[in-house]
């Protein structure tokens, strides 16, 4: 097949959007909004690490430019890449593995394009605006409008607001298909099916010698158990949300509301309260989640120690809820009794539930040995060493004497943050992609096995070294959201940089693989509306 | 008191350590998964003795670390610590203002700095000639943000935000602001 031919076609001309089910379609769109979305925050990222080597490489980004990147970057990653890709998968994992239909595709698409649009609002309310108050919305700097446009800011917020009301779609319709009674079947026990998928059965189960039976699969359940932060994470993004829409709104009708009104300590506390639902909650229940599953699929084997599977997730739910403090050590305000216990005691139950995941999987592959080596367990094993890398480095930086020489410096942001989500995260999501590709597609080829083993490289070796340079630098003093502007560390942004750009091949190579897979006829057909009634 | 660069360093090498064992380890396993196996499947008392080796490390850590960093214990306990030499910084519109234009210790003293923000969330930080920290603290509005240190050598530092606090914050710097003397 000529080169046009694929590029128009897919591959061999496998691919047909015609047979997709609205399921696989819905599941498909969301992969290809989230992609555009992380291709989005690959080139802000190269950005910002061309601007941090030298100012005059980044295309005339100026120092406002950058810190209204910076603070789009990670709310573009988290909100318009990855939840979209894990929305997308799991919005058709848990009716796939129940065997039963999405309670409502509808609510899906809404889901859909409340995140598209809400990510495109807010990220070009900053772009135009330099509306920059970074993603930790540090009281009062959002509502400081001596620095910041009131109107950009305003509709930046309506962006964020967009996003969370999108997500409180994909909870409730996560929730209802767990539990609902399609037509046809039996009455579902709703109360036993989310005891299950809360996990309290797996817990029960531990220390009972009449064991229940667990009416959902692992992967539901800890798809269940991460969507409950992801609900509490929601709720408090969008109280904030509104605390600062009220000052906005009030400074355009011409009133200067007090800042002091709102205690900043408090503040800080609710909203790291929410939001370390995302980064110790949900992010880490759904990649052990993922884990189990993928392990599960690549060996067709039972998962090892199953129960205990189930109960760390259980663990790890109630830890995501009372470990906030670690972001508040260096706050000397806060009570010195909440950053022992929820900063130092219960973050290091992570290393624990982190662990038994890692250990769990690594071990349920083991017994399945010879495993051919393709590109889902790959990325599987590239997942898995990016958190045995990056949760050790959270937990020394959560010690109330490294934080003291850590906190806010390269090290937090490149070999735990960047690290955790490059490596750890995206890697295993990669896996998902690459192992569901043929059951989204009705048997789609992928293009080249070449293109994919150069993508796993690229990100595996670029992700690691942006990590460690960036980390080596944070270890010499070099501050985040900060600028340097005489070249203190340029040896390591130079390296990062470098390395950075590994992760920009490593992307476009992916893209270019998938596209050809699906053709650019493939990709516009997964817009279309389903010609299949079947769900 | 032992200074910040040593116990970075210790931590460079335990990190580093720890990372090529752990690439080692991911490297050997990703080759052994595609060979032949016995068939055996793990113990659970391998899986037991893991559980119990995170447990150790997990607790460890944090007492290892009270007991060898000084600052650790004496910031927890920094309410009930007579200070050599007080200091009262005041920060407002990004800027610091210092009780007088260069703040003078003198080896070995206990000196405790106490800064207030008018405005913004700020963060404070030491720094030494070469860029690397000497220590930081969050800056809270409303709140009292102090910290206690003992320097223990002569030396000079700047003061730095340690905090994002807006585009108008990069250049909150004051080079040479502190002086340790013999």
């Amino acid at each position: 097949m000529s080169f046009i031919k694929t590029l128009t076609n897919s591959e061999q001309g496998l691919f047909k959007p015609d047979s997709l089910t609205p399921m696989q379609k819905l599941a498909l769109r969301f992969v290809v909004v989230g992609l555009i979305y992380y291709g989005v925050v690959v080139i802000e990222g190269m950005l910002m690490r061309l601007f941090e080597v030298n100012q005059g490489l980044a295309l005339g980004v100026s120092p406002e430019q950058f810190f209204a990147i910076m603070t789009a970057h990670p709310l573009v990653g988290i909100f318009g890449s990855t939840y979209s890709i894990v929305f997308g998968a799991f919005l058709f994992l848990v009716p796939f593995l129940m065997k039963k239909p999405l309670w409502s595709i509808k609510l899906g698409n809404w889901n859909l394009w409340l995140i598209t649009i809400g990510t495109f609002v807010f990220w070009f309310a900053g772009f135009v605006s330099h509306y920059s108050p970074l993603y930790t919305l540090y009281w009062p700097l959002p509502a400081d409008f001596s620095q910041f446009s009131v109107l950009g800011g305003t509709f930046f917020i309506v962006g964020i607001a967009l996003v969370m009301v999108g997500t409180a779609f994909f909870v409730i319709n996560i929730y209802k298909t767990i539990t609902y009674t399609p037509e046809g079947w039996g009455k579902q026990p709703k109360g036993a099916l989310i005891k299950s998928a809360l996990g309290l059965t797996g817990l029960t189960n531990l220390f009972s010698k009449k064991k229940k039976e667990h009416l959902v699969s692992l992967p539901v359940a800890a798809i269940a158990r991460g969507t409950v932060d992801t609900a509490f994470n929601a709720v408090v993004i969008l109280f904030a949300g509104v605390l600062i829409l009220i000052y906005m709104v009030a400074e355009l009708f011409g009133v200067s509301l007090k800042h002091s009104a709102i205690d900043a300590l408090l503040y800080k506390n609710i909203f790291w309260w929410g939001l370390d639902l995302i980064a110790d909650g949900l992010v880490l229940i759904f990649v052990a989640g993922t884990w189990y599953l993928l392990a599960t699929l690549i060996t067709g084997k039972k998962l090892f120690m199953e129960n205990w599977a189930r109960a760390a997730l259980f663990v790890e739910m109630i830890v995501s809820w009372t470990v906030w403090s670690h972001h508040l050590m260096s706050d000397q305000a806060q009570p010195g009794i909440l950053k022992i216990l929820s900063g130092e005691m219960v973050t290091a139950f992570e290393l624990i539930t982190q662990g038994l995941a890692f250990f769990i999987t690594l071990a349920t592959l083991w017994s399945a040995r010879p495993l051919k080596m393709n590109p889902p367990l790959k990325f599987l094993l590239g997942g898995l060493l990016g958190f045995a890398l990056a949760v050790p480095a959270g937990i020394m930086q959560a010690d109330l004497g490294l934080n003291r020489i850590l906190h806010n410096t390269q090290w937090i942001v490149g070999p735990h943050v960047h690290v955790a989500i490059l490596i750890g995260l995206t890697m295993t999501l990669y896996s998902a992609i690459y192992f569901l590709f043929p059951i989204l597609t009705n048997g789609a080829k992928l293009y080249s096995n070449k293109l994919a083993s150069f993508h796993f490289w690229a990100h595996l070796l670029g992700g690691i070294g942006m990590g460690a340079f960036m980390g080596m630098a944070g270890l010499r003093g070099m501050l985040r959201r900060s600028i340097y502007l005489n070249g203190e560390f340029n040896i390591y942004m130079i390296l990062a940089a470098i390395s950075g750009s590994f992760l920009l091949l490593a992307f476009l190579a992916f893209f270019y693989n998938i596209v050809m897979s699906v053709g650019l006829k493939g990709v516009l057909g997964i817009f279309m509306p389903a010609k299949l009634n079947t769900t | 008191m032992t200074d910040s660069n040593i116990v970075l360093t210790g931590q460079t090498i335990a990190y580093t350590f720890y990372v090529l064992a752990i690439m080692a380890l991911m490297g050997w396993f990703s080759y052994k998964v595609t060979r032949n196996g016995s068939g055996k499947v793990v113990k659970p008392a391998l899986f037991y003795s893991f559980v119990g080796f995170l447990v150790v490390i997990g607790v460890s850590l944090h007492i290892v670390t009270h007991e060898t960093i000084p600052w650790k214990s004496m910031d927890l306990n920094r309410a009930e610590i007579k200070a050599d030499k007080e200091f009262h910084i005041t920060m407002q519109n990004h800027k610091y203002l210092l009780p007088v234009p260069k703040l003078t210790i003198t080896k070995n003293e206990k000196v405790r700095f106490i800064v207030e923000s008018k405005d913004l969330t700020y963060g404070f930080g030491l720094f030494r000639n070469g860029n690397s920290m000497v220590f930081q603290m969050q800056v809270i509005p409303g709140h009292v943000n102090d910290i206690l240190w003992q320097f223990d050598r002569s030396a000079v530092y700047s003061i730095r935000s340690t905090e994002y606090s807006g585009p108008k914050g990069v250049n909150m710097i004051m080079r040479d602001a502190i002086e340790v003397v013999e």
